[in-house]
């Protein structure tokens, strides 16, 4: 059985984030994570390989250094890193990445590929879903648990008020909750593995079935019109009290605001 | 692609159980808004199983045209067969502009609809406008007027972004629940129906349904709440929520909670507020023990008052919050209960 893992390094926005003069990310000042979402899809993967044996590729697209988020998902014990890195696939919303990766995953061999229900710098959640458009292949998205059946998996698919448990048959494509599992640590062999392990670098040439016209910036439907950091109302007033002074702080402001 | 054959305003008017959410008459207010700024219609599509019967009740809250898609492969969502009745819709009718709630559906079913008819979907959308793009001219490229230009957090809501989609139709967007504002129900109004069914033969897509396991929750939806009484990881327990609830109950609010308190298992995730929870707009919002995390302001600071409770005075909560109390919350929130138990008892 063989299993792709789409993992995004991603910046770690709760140390707040860091802008360039220009009003862009200043992404090289800011630490860089695996993305919780796509390490709780490599853990159901890894999961799978302790269990039958599953051969674990991950797969990222990035800048060159985005080399290091496979790395540690080897030393999480991943077999294998294919990294996708190329000039003209820059600037790709989620359409072109999805047929960056889709084109990329045209020349591998999966069953199951998984990836993150979402990315914490977009929060978009489109990217999975697209990919097995792309592929032809059932999605399951939001999985909160995941086993296999024979030929198939058996996922149960959370939902605001419910969970549907569903059965798709591979190859399919699942996105992973956080919830899914507590990923393991970084095992000292498998940091060595690591250090050791060859990464598979892909270009533009290495993608197949995909248009030009469909990557990179040029070939994203959607365009910024413009970005900026966020502006939030201002704080009101802040009080140190006593709590019987308090108490009579918080029920005169709301007769104030006739909300009593 | 002719953009000029593109036309109109549409949504989906998600139902689950054959029940409408309310996204649908959310995204139905809002693209009044659109639609008469375009001066065209909006349209609801509804897509189920003996759902027609819901058809009015979309027209009561605005929409110019239902368009039902009935059958019964369509009982539960998934992905496959709902996908295929919107992008036929789309392919069918060629709407300018085609609104999806950012819920738990909209979320896996607005990019696999997208990735079909190849176009541009901008997610979680908290405003959405018709304007031009460039916003401003640029010389040597056509500016375009009458474009949705679709404004979003990104960045754990540390950022804002402007995102149109230019050259290709519909413009997509999923929209996240509780930010736009439904109008008014006209009781009585009869939908204008159109049926359409593009024909659903299942394929390798189509998954199988084992079980449905519908949580078992009477709880209020906390985005409909006029008063939520919210508590953080600064509650320390699950029992000390009841001092939560007890407050709650003398205002006539709900209890709802941070990300902190879902993943310490102390309430359900429905209750949570915040980027991965709920965005919820109540007129008044509690914030006891919460320090305010970017992810959680960004559900919350549209509350009309914030009043905030925490013993740290460097909280980010603080930041905005209307009234701030740097105190210990297991004294302020009991004695809060009682006098507030008192006033209301005086009123009555």
């Amino acid at each position: 059985m063989k299993v792709v893992v789409c993992i995004k390094q991603v910046p770690d926005t709760k140390g707040g984030v860091k802008f360039n003069p220009d009003g862009t990310l200043d992404r090289a000042a800011m630490m860089t994570i695996m993305n919780p979402d796509d390490k709780a899809g490599l853990e159901a993967a890894l999961r799978l390989k302790d269990q039958y044996g599953a051969e674990v590729t991950v797969l990222t697209m990035g800048l060159p250094k985005a080399e290091d988020v496979l790395r540690e998902a080897i030393a999480m014990g991943a077999d294998k890193g294919v990294l996708v890195t190329d000039r003209v696939l820059g600037g790709a919303d989620t359409w072109a990445t999805s047929q960056t990766l889709a084109g990329a995953l045209r020349n591998m061999d999966y069953d199951l590929i998984i990836t993150g229900r979402q990315a914490i710098d977009g929060d978009t959640a489109q990217v999975g879903p697209q990919i097995s458009e792309h592929l032809n292949i059932p999605v399951i998205s939001y999985a909160q648990n995941l086993k296999i059946d024979g030929d198939s998996v058996i996922v149960e698919r959370q939902y605001d008020d419910r969970y549907h448990v569903l059965k798709a048959k591979m190859p399919c494509l699942i996105t992973a909750l956080a919830e899914l599992n507590e990923p393991r640590y970084m095992t000292p062999g498998g940091i060595f593995d690591a250090c050791k392990a060859e990464i598979t670098v892909w270009g533009r040439a290495d993608l197949k079935d995909v248009e030009d016209s469909n990557l990179g910036l040029k070939g994203s439907p959607t365009q910024i019109a413009k970005a900026s950091d966020k502006v939030r109302k201002g704080a009101g007033e802040k009080v140190v009290l006593d709590p019987s002074e308090a108490v009579d702080y918080i029920v005169d402001k709301l007769k104030v605001r006739h909300v009593i | 692609m002719n953009l000029e054959e593109y036309k109109g305003v549409f949504v989906f008017a998600q139902q689950v159980d054959n029940t409408i959410n309310s996204i649908a008459f959310e995204l139905i207010g809002k693209g009044k808004d659109l639609a008469d700024d375009l001066g065209t219609e909006v349209t609801a599509v509804l897509v189920g199983s003996g759902v027609k019967s819901l058809a009015d009740e979309l027209a009561e809250y605005g929409a110019d045209r239902v368009i039902v898609v009935d059958d019964p492969e369509l009982k539960e969502y998934r992905t496959e067969p709902y996908a295929h009745a919107l992008a036929c819709v789309i392919n069918e009718f060629k709407p300018e502009i085609f609104l999806v709630g950012a819920t738990a559906i909209g979320r896996d079913l607005g990019p696999r609809v997208s990735a079909r008819i190849h176009t541009g979907l901008t997610a979680d959308c908290t405003q959405l406008d018709i304007g031009d793009f460039p916003l401003n001219p640029v010389p040597g490229k056509e500016q375009k007027h009458n474009q949705l230009l679709m404004t979003r957090p990104a960045f754990g809501g540390n950022t804002i972004a402007t995102i149109a989609c230019p050259d290709f139709r519909p413009q997509m967007a999923t929209v996240r629940p509780g930010v736009m504002q439904k109008r008014e129900k006209k009781a009585g109004v009869k939908a204008n129906v159109v049926e359409f069914n593009p024909g659903f033969t299942p394929n390798q897509n189509y998954v199988e349904i084992l079980e449905v396991v519908k949580a078992v929750s009477d709880t209020v939806d906390i985005m409909d709440a006029k008063i939520l009484v919210s508590g953080g990881r600064g509650m320390g327990s699950s029992e000390n929520f009841k001092m939560l609830e007890e407050l709650a109950e003398v205002l006539g609010g709900t209890v709802s909670c941070s990300r902190a308190v879902v993943d310490a298992g102390w309430k359900p995730k429905d209750l949570q507020v915040g980027q991965t929870g709920k965005t919820v707009r109540p007129n008044v919002y509690f914030a006891v023990g919460i320090s305010g995390a970017i992810q959680h302001l960004a559900g919350m600071e549209e509350s009309d008052i914030i009043i905030a409770i925490n013993k740290d005075d460097t909280a980010p909560i603080f930041d905005v919050a209307d009234y701030g109390l740097v105190g210990d919350l297991n004294k302020i929130v009991p004695a809060l209960t009682e006098k507030l138990r008192a006033e209301m008892a005086a009123k009555n």
